[in-house]
């Protein structure tokens, strides 16, 4: 039966690639949408390396006239507030990731097992939060009169630590359709403890998937401005995405960043090349998700695929 | 054996027998049930503030109630119709463009064989979703610089008309927003249609083959009503979520330009801007519910149609 599956995708392989010009439109048209996905970053980065004076003169320009180092000379020199950026993102994004992944897969373990009783209940108690909400202001309400978490870094973790109802589904379909439900009762009979079933079976077999949602959590939490902007009245605790959405409306907010600023220091800052520099933190804030993208593509490839199977 | 087992623990739900040996697995899910208690049930009750004339001598839980005045002075306002009409008219362009490019692309993506280029063209047109609005912001803002942005350079060097101060004219945003949207989210939507593809069964294909089918005959009578029910439960999916806007895109991409609302201005700005800017708790809290209660209405309906039309790809 498999052989006879097989061979027809071969002939059709065979005679597709026999014609090597009958799929040059295709790549025209693929090729002309991922230059057009790409073109803009190029021209970021061009930008960020181009002298102040030139981008003064004649704009931003795909072909600068001059290039200069300047920018990035700038934000690694001194400025403490993008440093201050970095470690907080960093921060938060490595223990959200690790609580998400925690909480949403054991979560997602019990909705998994057949034969759990209250399966339904949970899954209703879980989904409808997918449906309905109470909107922004109770929410923002719960955070800062309710937790008092505002300001502080909590903030910045708590709001999106099981940011949607997606992750976890995905994580229940791969442990229904991949652990057979055998494994675990044979494992249960011979004593093991729900919670050892789970640490020593589950998860060690689940690594494609956690990769998967940890990588979409780590994105998220990686980009995120909104909880800085929502929860954030100083400008001490936010991330580096909401660093950069104030630098790009006011290049002062660099300068604000400074507590202690030395002579030198401000004397710097007075011909700070502020275009550049503007494109330079892009490149520094997009930069590490970009980096990390390609050990994480078939992972994200095969999460949605899951995620395409109702399970 | 195994199944008589299961049935008899469903028909005792409720003994303690049944409670005792689902104990532990039952913990798990605690901190997750907690969090989303916590993070989505609560503010369930906060829904009431809509209906509370709300001052801060009382604080916000004993504000006098004032029952439906906050909707009212919402839809007196010219607002309420613009942010409806903007969320609604947005979704709708993004989910009839969205929709057929990503299957496009992924139809594409499909005919191609071998691996390096299909998993270098898919790979680019994801790049776009990995970053955050405020870096979509910074691209944007390199494009549409009144001063040092290539669309003006291009239009005054290069078809010699004037420049546009793009942050300013409301007019100019709508296809802006259309094209940064579909820009941003193309490539990853079409990852969910090609896995569909890809599952389709090799066999219809050479059926088709053999009796002379071409590479459209086989695309319009194979594929395409193949991934019709992932279509159909995406577009569905989209709808239920028509009333509620991308709130980075037209926060972020706009960079706040009070001057553009009347064609930036969506339900999910104006509660922000409501409730943080102008300090307005009541009309916040009221156009958050009325987003919230038609939102609900449309996912249910949405639901509803599938469960008509093709009952195995409904929601619940």
């Amino acid at each position: 039966m498999e052989n006879c599956m097989k061979t027809p995708i071969k002939h059709r392989h065979m005679k597709t690639s026999s014609h090597p010009l009958r799929n040059a439109w295709i790549h025209v048209i693929l090729a002309a949408g991922s230059l057009c996905c790409l073109v803009p970053f190029v021209l970021v980065v061009i930008i960020s390396f181009t002298e102040e004076k030139a981008i003064l003169q004649n704009g931003y320009s795909f072909f600068p006239a001059r290039w200069s180092l300047a920018a990035y000379r700038y934000l690694l020199a001194d400025f403490s507030g993008i440093v201050r950026g970095y470690m907080i993102t960093i921060l938060v994004t490595l223990t959200g990731t690790l609580a998400h992944l925690i909480i949403g897969s054991m979560l997602a373990y019990t909705l998994s097992r057949r034969d759990y009783p209250y399966r339904g209940l949970l899954s209703f108690f879980v989904f409808f939060t997918m449906l309905f909400n109470g909107g922004l202001v109770p929410w923002y309400l719960v955070y800062s009169n309710f937790l008092h978490i505002k300001d502080s870094v909590f903030a910045l973790i708590v709001p999106n630590l099981m940011l949607s109802g997606f992750n976890v589904m995905v994580m229940r379909t791969f442990f229904q359709n991949s652990i057979p439900p055998s494994l675990i009762e044979s494992a249960y009979l011979d004593g093991a403890g729900e919670f050892q079933i789970y640490r020593k079976i589950v998860v060690p077999l689940s690594r494609p998937v956690l990769a998967t949602v940890g990588f979409m959590v780590v994105l998220n939490y990686w980009n995120d401005w909104y909880n800085s902007l929502v929860f954030m009245t100083n400008d001490k605790t936010v991330s580096l995405q909401y660093l950069m959405t104030k630098v790009l409306l006011n290049i002062q907010a660099l300068k604000a960043q400074q507590s202690q600023m030395t002579p030198d220091m401000l004397k710097a800052l007075g011909n700070m090349p502020s275009e550049s520099i503007r494109m330079a933190m892009a490149v520094v804030g997009a930069g590490p998700m970009l980096l990390i993208f390609p050990f994480f593509r078939k992972y994200l490839v095969s999460g949605l695929t899951i995620g395409a199977v109702k399970g | 054996m195994k199944k008589a087992n299961s049935t008899t623990i469903m028909k005792k739900k409720w003994s303690l027998k049944t409670f005792r040996r689902y104990y532990a697995l039952s913990l798990m899910a605690v901190p997750a049930v907690l969090y989303l208690l916590l993070n989505n049930y609560l503010p369930l009750l906060g829904l009431s503030i809509a209906f509370k004339k709300v001052n801060y001598v009382d604080g916000i839980w004993k504000s006098p109630w004032c029952g439906w005045d906050n909707f009212r002075f919402l839809f007196l306002t010219p607002d309420a119709y613009t942010i409806t009409r903007n969320t609604i008219c947005y979704n709708l362009v993004f989910i009839l463009l969205g929709i057929p490019s990503a299957v496009f692309i992924a139809i594409l993506l499909n005919e191609l064989r071998g691996r390096f280029l299909p998993r270098l063209y898919q790979s680019s047109l994801i790049i776009p979703y990995l970053i955050s609005f405020t870096v979509v912001g910074y691209i944007v803002y390199a494009f549409l610089s009144p001063d040092y942005g290539i669309a003006n350079l291009f239009l005054e060097k290069v078809l010699g008309r004037e420049a546009v101060n793009w942050y300013a004219e409301a007019a100019k945003w709508p296809p802006v927003l259309v094209f940064v949207n579909l820009w941003k989210n193309c490539g990853y939507s079409s990852v969910m249609y090609l896995a569909a593809i890809m599952g389709i069964d090799a066999t219809y294909y050479e059926a088709a083959m053999l009796d002379g089918a071409s590479r459209w005959q086989k695309i319009r009578y194979i594929t395409l009503p193949s991934i019709q029910p992932v279509i159909i439960m995406l577009l569905l999916l989209n709808i239920g979520r028509i009333f509620y806007a991308d709130f980075g895109l037209f926060y972020q991409t706009t960079m706040n330009s009070g001057l553009l609302h009347s064609t930036t201005n969506v339900i999910d700005t104006y509660v922000y801007r409501a409730l943080l800017t102008t300090g307005d708790i009541g009309m916040s809290a009221a156009a958050g519910c009325y987003q919230s209660v038609i939102g609900f209405v449309l996912v249910l309906g949405a639901n509803l149609l599938t469960r008509k039309y093709s009952s195995e790809n409904a929601l619940f």
